[in-house]
């Protein structure tokens, strides 16, 4: 006997003690699969015939049974199932993750339930509870329908018992083994011309009958389906029309069509239930007056047939007409279905008098897009990865079709206005951050981008929520923060704790055979983002701060927009996120400079020569103070190279005026990401700048270096010591190839290594850092961590380039930028 | 760092029996911090200096982890007079410090024509001034200039100190008014400090007119111990407490009218169930918890570290268990849209909007006022145009404020937002009212409009 069970289901095994149920159970189901109560009972009173704790026991059961099913497992369950209240906890739990409940009755005779009962030590009831379960039993058959099992297969007798097979059966809207390609179709309405032309720009070919109807539509690309969202009817001038070319599609195999609420009220109507013939329902059946008895036949039967939504391409996209929320897809209930036709509403109503719907696809984060219709919009706008395509034809609008998977939407207007809107009709979003939820980033998240796994915890998310919160521009805007960058390893070279031979060296161990050495600006850390709209432009700091505040931002996003403005069309973006380094040093960070590095300068240049004045005197005195004033006056010597490091980045600007940027990295545009760009294509960009714009823009010099050329490296190395001595930060090392540069094993490579100048690093290390005792002990300083901060922050920064490219959600990108910020709370030397 | 001490008493060279170190040698000592020397640059019989130069070595001074804070890996401790010169001091000069000398106690009774100088010193000439002179200093301060590049005065000051006093009380002196000028101790500030504290104050701190200042820097900010240590110096003066940003007189009142007015407010609309938003450190949340007819109040702030301070002030752990089921905590922002923010009877935001950049409010207005969606938003928000009222205020209020609004810009942003989001809003003034300028804070009420459902 064969028994067909839904893949996702709850079944539950119904039968007397000693019926075989856990025997059976075993033979047909992982043991993961099924939930006994004897081991429930077991695991809250340690003893599996202890009665008294089923209660609790079933508690967990439910418990446990609910999330396998949210997760979508096959579930069952092995007990009694014999009692009314005990089965309609189990069609609860199945009814609130939407799966079917399905029971299987086990039915022995009781003599032999007994025989096996008396063969188990551990049974010590008698032979009346076997014949009260028994009574139970022959009650309960006639009950498990009305109680809401779906399916209910009975075996009588151990032999049918043992004959079972199971066999599972798809889910009417499992749809996943079609790959399309889908052509997806909004809301017709009954606009036919319109849907014929959309049909024809798509490339399909309309197939006519002998009245020179369309009856069906073939396309040359083998396996290419339509797929109608629903609401082909109503409203519009010839609903029979697009019924007949929609149901020859259908039927033919070449679309596959979900029910939209119109076609539901159609049905009931010709189903011959009282309905409110509002909302253009009139005008169709006045339409289908005309036509031939047969036909309206059959649109009820095509109607009655239509599935309410459909899982397809692998669970990569889902239809339904009105959207379905995650929690939904692939599942099967009343109220999923009800939520595919109609949507969810607040229970308020509008202005219009209109429900207000619960705005569902603000919240999607689920992986499969949904693709549906019901409310008109102007303008199909991805919103987490869901799309309404209802341009609202009927109304005036346009018949929209979105092709999967290229994503492309395909648009004909409507011929005219055929019907009135009640309200007119506006756009999904209309308000800043609404796609993000504050659950999308607190608490510990685990994340997985593609370049590697992160987990970010709890705390270091509470930090970065502040500085998100009371800081940053808008998240939304916030697209790519700058990850950190190692410095080189200690180098052994006398006199250097940084050396480009290290550097170097790095590279060379990392796998890469060709850099590019850039000089490294000492300025503040700047990521631009310019369009040519000029709409939603923004200039922020590598923690995602504004820069200066909006009265100098604005003027220098505007000169900058001009200078890039030539890019736009020769990249075919209308905008560009460009990495950069603001200078002067002073222009952003003067308070910084004055209160942390020039006041210890300020200090040292008085104390110095004071207390030198003082062992001067001393000396001449005759006291012997010599090593103290050689100690001091090298100290003194120190303070002004300390000074001099500082006073090097500190330039007078007035305003914008003084203030230059220095361009080193075009990240991305309108749908790419420009990380698999070598750093030539980079560069040139940036002295296209400088070109257009000279004052604006700062060069970055740079040399390129085969690692196999000690000549070439000697030549950089002579090139950094050149730059530095003159002031220089120093520079930094990247692999030629571009940002997303990978070693032979496809892993990321760091996007580029410091070496930091010798003077420039007095700074950071104190005055004194020089002397050959204090650089021995600094060598040995910890790169480690830094190191794995700062690729982690790069693949996070390069999965959000993706992300953007691939026009996802915002809330998808800004958990990964949400993550960088994270990342830099962790504590690492902040002298790397 | 470095500090001189001079006398013209005759004969000078009698500083050397003050100070028990001979002129005629280099005393060094190892301190925890470096090497502390001693040595006389003159020492003629009409004219005597005794430097105290400390010499710091940065490695053991990064070693003492609790010392500062662990980015601050360049800093000015080898160069300014602090609490490591006081310590030195306290070490190489004891006997001089009690005041007692073995060669000449009776020179040590007396006060002596000295000079001090501390080349670097932290401090503007001002305090300087007003913490010498009032011991029986002439004082000279020269602020010390940052380079040209970088223009303008440094935080610092080269002190020169004249007077006739007793040796003892100039190194007491300098021994409590270094690391108060410095503000910061290398060292972790114990109860034993105000021992330390009221020792070398002994005979002129009780009088000094900043004592206050003095107890609180010297005792590392820490209230209680300052408090302490006042009430033990015996005044009949009440203990005023410092305030930071805006004239005492005015501030504290302030706070609780606008509080008073928020509880008023929320009175006004019946609201048991309260948010408030950016509740800080939770002066008003503890406000809440004292009604019982608020039943359920949330506080949120953006900052965990102050949802901690509200969790301490409202003493959280010790609450009975029902009225700690009154009150939650959470980190929000108010940026972001929050679920966990929905359905409550009123939110109230005291002076928070003022701290979010203008460009960002409409996300906040969206997150509240949309999402949330309370029955009542109370918002307060400093009037601007009451500023001319502060004496000495440059600029807002406070550091944080992103803006301050008249009243007329407050209006028009509550109307709107009313407009938008379907509420209905009345604006008041809460603290005493000037006829030109109006009340120091605005208050605006919004309350929702009750739609009819179908």
């Amino acid at each position: 006997m064969i028994i067909d069970v839904p893949e996702l289901s709850l079944v539950a095994l119904v039968g007397i003690s000693g019926s075989g149920k856990s025997t059976f159970a075993r033979k047909h189901w992982k043991p993961t699969q099924v939930l006994s109560s004897d081991f429930f009972r077991g695991l809250v009173a340690d003893d599996e015939n202890d009665q008294s704790a089923s209660g609790d026991a079933f508690e967990v059961l439910h418990y446990v049974a609910g999330k396998r099913l949210a997760a979508g497992r096959l579930t069952v369950v092995d007990a009694t199932n014999l009692q009314s209240h005990a089965r309609a906890g189990l069609v609860k739990v199945a009814r609130e993750h939407d799966v079917l409940p399905v029971a299987i009755v086990l039915d022995v005779p009781e003599s032999l339930a007994w025989e096996r009962t008396q063969d188990r030590e551990d049974r010590t009831f008698g032979r009346q509870v076997l014949t009260r379960m028994h009574r139970d039993l022959r009650r309960s058959l006639g009950q498990l329908a009305k109680e809401g099992f779906r399916k209910i297969h009975v075996l009588r007798g151990v032999d049918e018992i043992a004959a079972a097979e199971i066999r599972y059966e798809k889910l009417f809207n499992d749809l996943k083994t079609e790959h399309g390609p889908f052509d997806i179709i909004g809301d017709v309405h009954g606009c036919r011309a319109e849907l014929e032309s959309l049909l024809t720009k798509l490339e399909w070919e309309l197939i006519r009958d002998e009245h020179g109807r369309p009856v069906d539509a073939v396309h040359s690309e083998e396996g290419r389906k339509a797929v109608f969202v629903g609401d082909l009817v109503d409203r519009g001038p010839d609903s029979p029309g697009v019924l007949r070319l929609v149901m020859g599609m259908v039927a033919a195999g070449h679309a596959i069509c979900v029910p939209g609420n119109h076609e539901q009220k159609l049905a009931r109507k010709l189903n011959g239930r009282n309905v409110q013939l509002t909302h253009g329902l009139p005008e169709t059946l006045e339409q289908l007056d005309a036509e031939d008895p047969s036909f309206v036949a059959e649109v009820r039967t095509f109607i009655d047939g239509l599935v309410s939504h459909y899982v397809l391409d692998d669970g990569k996209l889902v239809v339904a007409h009105a959207g379905l929320k995650e929690a939904y897809h692939g599942r099967a209930s009343g109220r999923v279905r009800s939520f595919a036709l109609y949507g969810e509403t607040t229970g308020e109503t509008d202005e219009y008098g209109l429900p207000v719907r619960y705005p569902w696809a603000r919240e999607y984060r689920g992986s499969a897009a949904v693709v549906y219709g019901h409310v008109p919009t102007p303008v199909p706008e991805w919103i987490n990865n869901t799309i309404c395509l209802d341009t609202g034809c009927v109304f005036g609008g346009a018949l929209t079709a979105l092709r999967w998977p290229s994503r492309e939407l395909v648009a004909v207007p409507a011929a005219k206005e055929y019907y009135a809107p009640v309200r007119p009709l506006i756009p999904v979003s209309t308000r800043p951050d609404q796609g993000l939820d504050i659950a999308d980033v607190t608490g510990r998240k685990h994340i997985d981008y593609g370049y590697g796994r992160t987990t970010v915890p709890a705390e270091n998310a509470a930090a970065a929520l502040e500085v998100m919160g009371r800081f940053a521009v808008d998240p939304e805007s916030l697209v790519w923060l700058p990850p950190t960058m190692a410095p080189c390893t200690s180098s052994a070279v006398d006199g250097y704790l940084e050396h480009p031979s290290s550097a170097f060296a790095d590279l060379r161990t990392a796998g890469v055979d060709r850099v590019v050495c850039e000089e490294k600006h000492m300025g503040s850390r700047a990521v631009v983002r310019v369009s040519a709209s000029g709409s939603g432009d923004a200039i922020w700091t590598r923690t995602g701060r504004p820069f200066f505040g909006p009265e100098l931002d604005e003027p220098l996003l505007a000169r900058v927009r001009a200078a890039v403005t030539p890019l736009f069309a020769e990249l075919e973006t209308g905008w560009l996120l460009i990495d950069a380094e603001l200078l002067p040093w002073s222009a952003k960070a003067g308070s910084l400079i004055r209160d942390h590095f020039a006041v210890v300068g300020a200090a040292g240049r008085a104390a110095l020569p004071a207390a030198l004045s003082v062992l001067e005197k001393a000396a001449e005195r005759g006291l012997d103070v010599g090593a103290l004033r050689d100690r001091l006056d090298l100290r003194a010597t120190e303070i002004d190279a300390y000074s001099a490091a500082y006073r090097a980045y500190v330039k007078p600007t007035d305003g914008l005026t003084g203030v230059t940027l220095a361009p080193f990295a075009f990240l991305a545009g309108a749908g790419v990401s420009y990380a698999k760009k070598n750093h030539d294509w980079h560069l040139a960009l940036a002295d296209r700048l400088v070109a257009a714009d000279p004052e604006l823009f700062t060069p970055t010099r740079r040399m390129i270096v085969d690692l196999a050329d000690p000549a070439a490296e000697a030549a950089a190395t002579e090139w950094w010591l050149t730059m530095t001595a003159a002031g220089g930060e120093g520079m930094v090392v990247k692999p030629w190839a571009g940002l997303a540069a990978t070693d032979v094993k496809g892993r990321l490579v760091q996007p580029g290594v410091k070496c930091r100048g010798r003077e420039y690093l007095r700074i950071i290390y104190g005055p004194e850092y020089t002397r050959p005792e204090q650089l021995d002990r600094l060598r040995q300083r910890n790169l480690g961590r830094k190191r794995s901060l700062a690729l982690r922050e790069h693949g996070l920064g390069l999965a959000a380039l993706d992300r953007l490219a691939e026009n996802a959600p915002a809330w998808r990108v800004h958990e990964l930028v949400f993550a960088i910020l994270a990342a830099e709370s962790e504590p690492v030397d902040p002298r790397l | 760092m470095l500090l001189t001490l001079t006398t013209t008493h005759r004969p000078a060279t009698d500083l050397g029996y003050l100070l028990v170190k001979h002129p005629g040698k280099v005393h060094s000592f190892d301190v925890p911090t470096g090497t502390a020397y001693v040595l006389y640059p003159e020492a003629e019989e009409d004219r005597c200096t005794a430097a105290l130069l400390l010499d710091v070595d940065p490695q053991r001074l990064r070693a003492q982890k609790d010392a500062f804070e662990l980015s601050q890996y360049v800093n000015d401790r080898p160069y300014a007079a602090s609490s490591l010169l006081s310590s030195a001091l306290a070490k190489v000069f004891r006997s001089a410090l009690r005041g007692a000398s073995k060669d000449r106690p009776e020179l040590a009774e007396v006060a002596l024509p000295l000079e001090v100088r501390v080349p670097v010193l932290r401090g503007t000439v001002d305090l300087v001034t007003r913490l010498f002179a009032p011991l029986g200093w002439a004082v000279t301060a020269t602020p010390i200039m940052f380079e040209p590049e970088i223009g303008g005065d440094s935080r610092y000051v080269d002190l020169l100190l004249t007077g006739e006093l007793r040796v003892a009380d100039a190194l007491n002196h300098l021994y409590v008014l270094l690391p108060v000028l410095d503000d910061g101790k290398h060292y972790w500030v114990a109860p034993d400090e105000i021992e330390k504290l009221l020792r070398s104050g002994e005979g002129w701190l009780a009088g000094h007119p900043e004592k206050v200042l003095i107890a609180r820097r010297y005792l590392a900010h820490r209230r209680a111990l300052a408090t302490t240590a006042l009430e033990l110096l015996e005044s009949d003066q009440p203990v005023t407490e410092e305030e930071a940003e805006l004239p005492v007189a005015r501030r504290a009142p302030l706070a609780e009218q606008r509080r008073d007015a928020v509880l008023a407010a929320l009175a006004e609309v019946r609201a048991s169930r309260v948010l408030d938003l950016g509740c800080g450190g939770g002066a008003l949340l503890a406000a809440l918890l004292k009604n019982r007819d608020f039943t359920e109040i949330v506080g949120a702030d953006v900052a965990t570290r102050t949802l901690e301070q509200a969790a301490r002030r409202l003493r959280l752990d010790r609450l009975p268990e029902r009225q700690k089921d009154r009150v939650r905590l959470i980190q929000t922002a108010l940026t972001y849209r929050d679920d966990r923010l929905r359905g409550f009877d009123a939110a109230v935001l005291m002076e928070v909007i003022e701290h979010v950049d203008l460009p960002r409010l409409p996300a906040l207005e969206t997150a509240v006022f949309g999402h949330a969606k309370p029955g009542a938003v109370i918002v307060t928000t400093p009037n601007v145009e009451y500023n001319v009222h502060y004496e000495g205020l440059t600029g807002m209020r406070h550091s944080d404020h992103r803006f301050e609004w008249t009243r007329a810009e407050f209006a028009a942003w509550a109307d709107r937002v009313a407009a938008e989001y379907g509420y209905t809003v009345t604006i008041r003034g809460v603290g005493e009212s000037h006829p030109e300028t109006g009340a120091p804070t605005q208050l605006a009420l919004f309350t929702i409009k009750t739609e009819v459902t179908a």
